[in-house]
């Protein structure tokens, strides 16, 4: 099929059709108009919640801009993440480098807004120039008493992959400076969540019931000062792909603190996820297991009669899913389920060879399965299966729009709590107004098999 | 006339940028070719984040391709990525135009376009080869004003190589405008009798109707033909009181003697009589009697709006040429602009200014060019402005101040169909004169305790 290029043909796979083995993890192939960003997009993601830092782009004006204030990640206090700073590289800088540039730009920055630690992220031009980031930091750090962290968030050197563990490594030299006499032996704290329409505070509600305390949110709503003392804390939980999967194995090399993988998403996963923790610490405290099921049982006793109702229009709807990480979109698959949904393709930006096999076993035979997908092959598929929801982030919603089919932002643009059990109420009430909207009968190319559809019922 | 003096600020770092990098506008400007997919040489990021930025404004599929260089292509140079991603591109896409812009890595890396694009020509001169335009845009280097101008000046340079016979027609260049800009644009061209070639036409490419199935390059943009063919039209109209020396307009002058009629964008009554006495000039056609009424309208709007407006402080920003239209638009209304301010530098903003407002403003604005949001918030807290006219980038400032905010221009992130606002002609006059009114009887009425239902 001529939409697919040959060279990424081992990267799409048909669930049920023979041994999965993705291709994945490789660059992005030159002119296919790829969904991903860069190591930089990475790196900002990650960090840009922590709401008392100054996060400084070190580069031309563009990346800067770009990502200003872009995501949903909502702050209980300090808001000093939603703004755009960039040392706006000029021609000058450039020929005679940027040190001198973003020294003084960290003096004024960190004297104007006085942050608890400042993040400098360095570009892709910063990398070719080859201005020395961690001198400027380390210099900083001692001038104005706050740590200064360089990020090596150069955009060209990988995917969005390893901008993660360039943030996670800026973010471990925070750690192990605070003060942790005052936290219990029931302590968490939350990873890889980003408080997307401030969805950690569903979660930290809910093990506050269960009578846990959460240390520090890394990065959703985070703190600096929490972050320097999350190494007191009992367990790690860490959501999504790998965003924060480094720093918690850093954390358990040096530290010694586990880590479960969780996911907050859907009944299901935000259920397991509770008793696990629930399960962690049940020696330290036997009750908390019992406090766990009266939590759950409440909440879904509220939860399941609305499902029902969505769940009367949704059944057997087709949906396909096109996500950065590939772990939101285990918990998706088994979300669906729940409305009575069938999904139809799930496509990762940055899956691993394991998170595929994965989904392939927990997917439908036929269900198409790809890796890095672009414009072309989404549009193909989406019209090969006749999807009637599809789930991705801004870049994905005018190619599902221009094809007739209904769209939910789930990507950290979005600004509808959708995690928790709440969460997927409002998850089911998004994906309901976004298939039923009477919209579709006169978009053209649903048009035409609508009147089939009332004719074929007419004379039956 | 009088002045206002604040003190210049001279901060060193960026905060809330007031413009965006130079390849966005290259790519903005490649999209109004027909058949065109945009090209950005450079890593993946680029790329993506522009196509996500364009698309939060226009709300379409935005394709462009990249070359998606890695560590190794940054130190051996990105060229055999570029040629690769051409092919990929033809191979998918089928365009008839590749626009092949470079970003800040390729320009540092010193790649040289040009070169690999001749070498790629005579590498796969046996295939049917899309028309490749290649603009230098290195995104530390001026703004996305800059990068639209320098792609139109590429198109037109590139691909409007020879002298044509006459052809009749005019070619307009009609800056950073809004979709509906352009259909308005067509429409008065139409009525005075003109086949008008408008590059970049970003009217469908930008806007594009529900169809029967996904196109991988949606329809409309001006024809490579039509470019071609520029050499022999009747004139070139070019909008924009900052542009460039160098555009395609002074180019086509010079190589094939077009004559340029370089006029301001028709913001207001007498920017858009400006475009108007041009239309009739090149045609030798009297305006239709459509526009003398649509003039005769926007007087009469004056007129009877004058009262709500008048002595109102306004603070415009953004590009350049836009912040010059909207002065010379709100001078004829009696609002005072206390701030203009535009991220790019060194385009002559003041002077265009005080030309367009010459007779009417009441006093000069404090003009700023190279300024953030944070510049601008420093000075406009003591020039307390009633109202705000840009993009939705100056939202958080309208808000912290409890001023309106009129969302004109590129992006509109956070309200629905800024592809739609119109701004050009006595029509776009209106349009904007009726919506800043309506912003300060909104304020008004907010804040009243009474709740006037008649104001």
């Amino acid at each position: 099929m001529s939409t697919i290029l040959e060279e990424r043909k081992d990267q799409i796979h048909l669930s049920g059709e023979g041994a999965i083995d993705m291709a994945c993890n490789r660059e992005s192939l030159a002119g296919a108009v790829s969904q991903r960003a860069c190591v930089f997009c990475g790196s900002r993601v990650v960090l840009y919640p922590i709401a008392d830092a100054l996060h400084l782009v070190h580069g031309p004006i563009g990346c800067a801009v770009y990502t200003w204030d872009i995501r949903g990640a909502l702050s209980s206090g300090p808001e000093l993440h939603r703004l755009s700073f960039s040392t706006d590289l000029q021609e000058t800088d450039v020929i005679f480098g940027g040190e001198k540039k973003l020294e003084a730009a960290l003096d004024e920055l960190i004297d104007r807004h006085s942050p608890k630690a400042a993040f400098v992220y360095s570009t892709c031009i910063v990398g070719i120039i080859g201005d020395d980031l961690e001198a400027v930091c380390r210099k900083m750090s001692e001038k104005k008493g706050i740590p200064v962290l360089p990020v090596q968030s150069e955009g060209f050197k990988g995917s969005k992959r390893e901008g993660y563990l360039a943030a996670c490594k800026a973010m471990f030299k925070l750690i192990g400076n605070g003060d942790v006499s005052d936290i219990s032996p029931l302590s968490i704290n939350i990873f890889g969540d980003f408080n997307l329409a401030g969805e950690i505070w569903i979660i930290r509600e809910y093990f506050e019931k269960m009578g846990v305390q959460v240390v520090a949110n890394v990065t959703g709503d985070g703190r600096v000062a929490d972050i320097q003392r999350c190494h007191g804390a009992a367990l790690n939980l860490v959501q999504c792909s790998g965003a924060t999967l480094d720093l918690a194995k850093m954390m358990e090399e040096e530290f010694g603190i586990p880590y479960e993988r969780v996911s907050y998403l859907g009944i299901e996963d935000m259920a397991d996820s509770l008793y696990k923790v629930a399960d962690f610490f049940k020696d330290k405290d036997p009750g908390i297991l019992e406090r766990t099921q009266k939590l759950v049982k409440e909440e879904l006793q509220v939860l399941m009669p609305e499902l029902a109702r969505y769940r009367k229009d949704l059944e057997g709807k087709k949906v396909a899913m096109y996500v950065g990480g590939s772990f939101k979109a285990f918990s998706l698959v088994k979300a669906f389920r729940h409305l009575g949904m069938k999904v139809v393709l799930v496509g990762s930006q940055t899956g691993t060879r394991e998170d595929y096999a994965e989904l392939e076993q927990i997917t439908d035979p036929g269900t198409v399965i790809i890796d890095d997908a672009n414009p072309l092959e989404l549009s193909h598929f989406i019209k090969e299966k006749d999807v009637d929801v599809f789930v991705g982030g801004v870049k994905e919603r005018p190619i599902a729009f221009k094809l007739g089919v209904g769209f939910c932002d789930h990507n950290h643009e979005r600004k509808e709590a959708l995690e928790g059990f709440v969460g997927m109420l409002n998850f089911a009430r998004e994906i309901h107004a976004s298939a039923m909207s009477p919209v579709w009968q006169f978009v053209p190319r649903r048009a035409g098999r609508m009147t089939e559809e009332k004719k074929e019922a007419v004379n039956e | 006339m009088s002045k206002v003096k604040t003190p210049k600020p001279n901060f060193v770092s960026t905060t809330n940028a007031c413009k965006l990098c130079t390849p966005l506008g290259a790519s903005m400007a490649f999209r109004g070719v027909e058949g065109a997919i945009p090209f950005l040489h450079g890593s993946q990021g680029c790329a993506t984040y522009m196509r996500r930025y364009i698309i939060s404004h226009f709300r379409e599929p935005v394709d462009i391709a990249s070359s998606a260089l890695g560590e190794k292509n940054a130190i051996y140079g990105g060229g055999p990525n570029l040629k690769k991603g051409i092919l990929n591109v033809m191979k998918k896409y089928e365009p008839q135009v590749i626009g092949v812009a470079t970003t800040c890595l390729t320009e540092t890396i010193g790649d040289d376009v040009p070169m690999n694009l001749k070498e790629f020509r005579d590498e796969f001169g046996d295939l049917d080869l899309p028309e490749l335009v290649e603009v230098s845009t290195p995104s530390y280097s001026g703004t996305h004003t800059d990068g639209w101008h320098g792609a139109v000046r590429s198109l037109v340079e590139q691909l409007c190589t020879a002298k044509v016979p006459e052809t009749g027609r005019v070619s307009i260049l009609p800056n950073m405008v809004s979709c509906e800009d352009v259909r308005h644009l067509f429409d008065i061209c139409r009525d005075f009798g003109i086949p008008a070639t408008i590059l970049p036409d970003i009217s469908e490419t930008l806007d594009g109707p529900a169809l029967e199935d996904y196109v991988k390059i949606p329809s409309g943009g001006t024809p490579v033909s039509e470019i071609r063919e520029m050499s022999g039209a009747k004139a070139t109209i070019e909008f924009g009181r900052c542009l460039p020396k160098q555009t395609g307009g002074t180019s086509l002058e010079k190589r094939f003697g077009v004559t340029n009629h370089r006029i301001g964008l028709p913001m207001g009554l007498r920017e858009s009589d400006a475009l108007f006495e041009t239309l009739e000039s090149v045609s030798g056609n009297p305006v239709p009697r459509r526009f003398e009424l649509e003039r005769g309208r926007l007087i009469d709007a004056y007129v009877d709006g004058h009262k709500y407006v008048f002595g109102k402080r306004a603070v415009v920003y953004g590009e350049e040429d836009l912040v010059v239209g909207l002065c010379a638009f709100l001078a004829e209304i009696g609002v005072d602009v206390v701030l203009a301010g535009t991220g790019a530098r060194g385009k002559g903003l003041e002077a265009a200014i005080s030309r367009v407002t010459d007779g009417v403003a009441r006093m000069a604005p404090e003009v700023r060019e190279a300024v953030d949001f944070h510049d601008i918030a420093a000075e406009a807290e003591s020039l307390k402005p009633d109202l705000l006219i840009g993009h939705s980038k100056g939202y958080r400032y309208a808000e912290a101040w409890g001023v309106p905010l009129v969302r004109v221009g590129f992006p509109v992130h956070d309200r629905f169909g800024g592809q739609r606002i119109l701004t050009l002609g006595y029509k776009g006059a209106l349009n904007l004169f009726d919506r800043v009114v309506n912003a300060v009887i909104e304020k008004k009425q907010a804040d009243s305790s009474v709740g006037y239902g008649y104001i």
